[in-house]
């Protein structure tokens, strides 16, 4: 009843064409961003923000950049961690050697340069589908961490080859409390998710998708591959690089190479996967399953186990919830194996005709 | 604004230290990130095992450290830097109140929490890992490299081959192998300026992690036949490296390892190949140290042992976590008898009593150390305080230490820590402490 667009009359083009067609959406995503900016900072203890909001944003961040390139132009990729890793490295590297560079335009430097690299490593997509094409972009993953291990020129000579991030500051204003960190984290993926959101119904997403489904058949109407597909690889490894900096420069504060391991790679896939391919959604619900889960899990289970007067150690507490974390997956994938964005669709949907299903 | 919000903060903080100090028993908090599964889980379920028994037997023995009891959380990190960062947090509040020095016993995590523990005021140890220009405590207040550095560690090497090579180096040939990453690249430094100074010729080989794979990384060596291996592995990377020595008949006894490539984790795997290996260590492994003994028999004769396995008492690892936990209590006690005897130390606290620690060999008889780790003092200067080590023989069934305690040239390495450090401070815009009148 609260859920239904009856007598919802779109009177331009405008109006038919905005960004959340159903006034209810609209009021809902207006309710969500005014509690992420303004009643979160205000509750949330240093805990959540250092530990939970700012990683689970950026990790969204990097499982949109997958979710781009997988979800919507059907490109399997295993190098995500990979551009994390340009993106976090070409930041400081900015930060570094250009004097007086503003923060955010090295972010968006960033954030070019592993677009770059992304096309470079995109090239095989256009000979090289499905499985085969994931191998290629494993290349991207071992090549970049060596390359940024090898040469020392990346990492300013440190004798360990991690880098240490730069201090923030944004037109005189130095960003130091984990609060103000995520203000600014929140402000980045907001816009950057806004603009996803937006493409991926543009000419430009529409053509990523014709892709997706039949590249032949796309290519036939019309759609000429090779820039569609580079290009949804640009944009993936613009996504993924800008989430490395903000993983470098608001979370870790200092990273190495191996820290950007295939097994960070995998986690983003498993978030899209979990989550929901080819959705914009799905992408911060699995980085919230796949990176809160076991949090959760951590904590309530000692918990637990002392209610039940059970002698756990904290070793026994560890393996059990790498049991339960690996159930669950399990299970949501029987249960749902278009992801949990999809289980949120279908709600949608049964809500618009409740209360008189027919 | 953030100004405003720190002291409230502060005031809250000190209302709860002072209710505290009315209605409860002192409590000195340990805020412990641990690893026991994972890749590395072997290993630090011998460390933090050792760690936590000794708090135990501070506990049982003495009733904790002057009367305070010492109590303590674990948070699982499965040696992952996300999770140390997330465990850190989650232990904060309460290490806020009182807080003995944060081991993470991982050097990405030491890295990821060496800005967040300098502005949350927890001290963190990296007893032989981490950030090693954190010597140079005027830039790093918050942050102890103590006993012994990489640096420091390769320097005592080569002092002691040249000892070996009765007082001259001159012409040898010296092959570093080096696990590649941070913690195998941090010695190079060392050994170049080793090399200029020593007039030896230095190659570096490095293997790519895990290191299960060295053909021709050996191979190479064979070609070059150098004198001596500086062997800086790590993991499984160890048992392949001394296994395929002995394949192309390098001596062991011409192969010296770092101190994580020298416990019975490495060598047994190995087995007859890793007879008359050579490795340094800071700790020595073994039940005979009096201290270990009657670990063994307070704290799990009251059936509080922390190990599932008590076999690994006495290993090297288990030695490991017990001198960590020596230094960390030791430095609570320097920091009670300048704040007060009998009450629990504030991070700051502790802070002041890991930079003025002065561990002499009297005071490691009185614990039943002798030997278990070297003579420490530290300072605002010299977070490391010790930069000894000893050179111990794998025999085939137990390491056996063939050397007094060895110290790395520290008016060679030292400098190479202060520009380090100069530089992270300028990066970073930290004005560096000054030393001399920071008491």
């Amino acid at each position: 009843m609260l859920y239904r667009e009856a007598g919802q009359f779109k009177t331009s083009y405008a109006a038919d064409q905005q960004l959340f067609p159903i006034r209810q959406d609209r009021i809902g995503i207006l309710i969500l961003l005014a509690v992420v900016f303004l009643v979160i900072p205000g509750v949330a203890s240093e805990y959540w923000f250092s530990a939970i909001l700012i990683p689970f944003l950026i990790f969204s961040l990097a499982a949109l950049g997958l979710n781009i390139l997988t979800g919507y132009a059907g490109q399997l990729s295993l190098g995500s961690a990979a551009f994390m890793a340009v993106g976090a490295y070409a930041a400081y590297n900015f930060q570094l050697r250009i004097d007086g560079i503003p923060i955010l335009v090295s972010f968006v430097c960033a954030g070019l340069t592993a677009a770059g690299v992304g096309i470079l490593f995109g090239l095989p997509s256009l000979w090289i589908k499905g499985f085969y094409l994931a191998v290629a972009t494993l290349a991207a993953q071992f090549f970049i961490v060596w390359c940024l291990t090898k040469f020392p020129w990346f990492s300013n000579h440190s004798s360990s080859g991690v880098i240490s991030a730069q201090k923030l500051i944004i037109l005189g204003h130095e960003f130091t409390s984990p609060q103000e960190k995520y203000l600014l984290v929140l402000t980045i993926v907001v816009v950057m998710a806004l603009a996803a959101k937006n493409m991926a119904r543009s000419s430009t997403g529409r053509a990523w998708m014709a892709v997706r489904d039949m590249d032949v058949a796309a290519s036939v109407i019309g759609i000429r591959l090779m820039p569609t597909k580079l290009l949804a690889f640009a944009v993936s490894s613009f996504y993924c690089g800008v989430a490395g900096a903000l993983y470098a420069f608001c979370y870790l504060g200092s990273v190495e190479p191996d820290g950007f391991s295939l097994d960070m790679s995998f986690r983003i896939l498993f978030m899209i996967i979990i989550g929901g391919v080819g959705s914009i959604l799905g992408s911060f619900l699995g980085a919230a399953f796949i990176l809160l889960l076991p949090i959760f899990l951590d904590i309530s289970l000692p918990w637990v186990a002392g209610l039940l007067g059970l002698p756990f150690s904290n070793a026994t507490v560890s393996h059990i919830q790498v049991l339960v974390f690996g159930a669950l997956i399990m299970f949501f994938l029987i249960v749902e194996p278009h992801g949990l964005a999809r289980l949120w669709q279908i709600t949608k949907e049964k809500l618009r005709l409740w209360p008189f299903p027919h | 604004m953030s100004k405003y919000r720190k002291s409230a903060l502060t005031a809250a903080v000190s209302i709860i230290l002072l209710a505290q100090g009315a209605f409860a028993a002192e409590e000195q908090f340990f805020p412990i990130v641990s690893y026991r599964i994972g890749p590395y889980g072997a290993n630090g379920q011998s460390f933090f095992g050792g760690f936590v028994d000794y708090l135990s037997y501070v506990n049982l023995k003495e009733h904790g450290i002057n009367g305070v009891k010492i109590v303590w959380e674990e948070c699982e990190t499965e040696y992952n830097n996300a999770k140390g960062i997330e465990c850190y947090e989650r232990l904060k509040d309460k290490a806020k109140i009182s807080a003995g020095p944060i081991h993470p016993m991982s050097t990405g995590i030491s890295y990821a929490l060496i800005d967040k523990t300098a502005a949350d005021q927890i001290p963190m140890a990296m007893v032989g890992y981490g950030r090693t220009d954190a010597v140079d405590g005027s830039v790093f207040p918050y942050a102890f490299p103590l006993v012994t550095t990489y640096q420091m560690q390769a320097s005592a090497i080569v002092k002691f081959i040249k000892e070996k090579e009765k007082g001259s180096l001159k012409g040898k040939k010296i092959v570093f192998l080096y696990h590649d990453s941070a913690y195998g690249k941090e010695p190079i430094v060392a050994l170049q300026e080793e090399a200029k100074l020593n007039k030896f010729e230095l190659t570096v080989i490095p293997v790519a992690h895990p290191g299960n794979e060295q053909g021709a990384q050996w191979l190479k060596i064979r070609q070059e036949k150098p004198d001596y291996v500086i062997f800086w592995g790590w993991g499984v990377m160890n048992q392949t490296a001394i296994k395929a020595a002995q394949k192309v008949g390098f001596p062991r006894d011409k192969m010296i390892g770092s101190w994580w490539a020298g416990s019975e984790e490495d060598t047994v795997p190995a087995g007859d190949a890793a007879k008359g290996y050579l490795s340094a260590t800071w700790n020595v492994a073994g039940k005979d140290v009096p201290l270990i003994a009657d670990i063994e028999k307070v704290v799990y004769g009251a059936g509080q042992g922390n190990l599932g396995d008590k076999s690994k008492i006495g290993t090297i690892l288990y030695n490991r976590g017990v001198s960590a936990a020596v230094l960390s209590v030791e430095a609570v006690r320097k920091a009670q008898e300048k704040y007060g005897e009998g009450k629990a130390m504030t991070g700051e606290q502790v802070r002041w009593g890991l930079e003025n620690l002065d561990i002499t060999d009297a005071r490691l008889k009185e614990i039943g150390a002798t030997n278990l780790l070297p003579e420490i003092k530290t300072s605002c200067d010299n977070h490391e305080g010790s930069g000894k080590v000893k050179i111990q023989q794998w025999d085939g069934e137990k390491w056996v230490v063939v050397s007094d305690w060895i110290e790395g040239n520290k008016t060679l390495i030292h400098p190479l820590f202060k520009a380090s450090a100069q530089q992270y401070a300028k990066e970073k815009g930290i004005t560096p402490r000054d030393c001399a009148k920071d008491m």
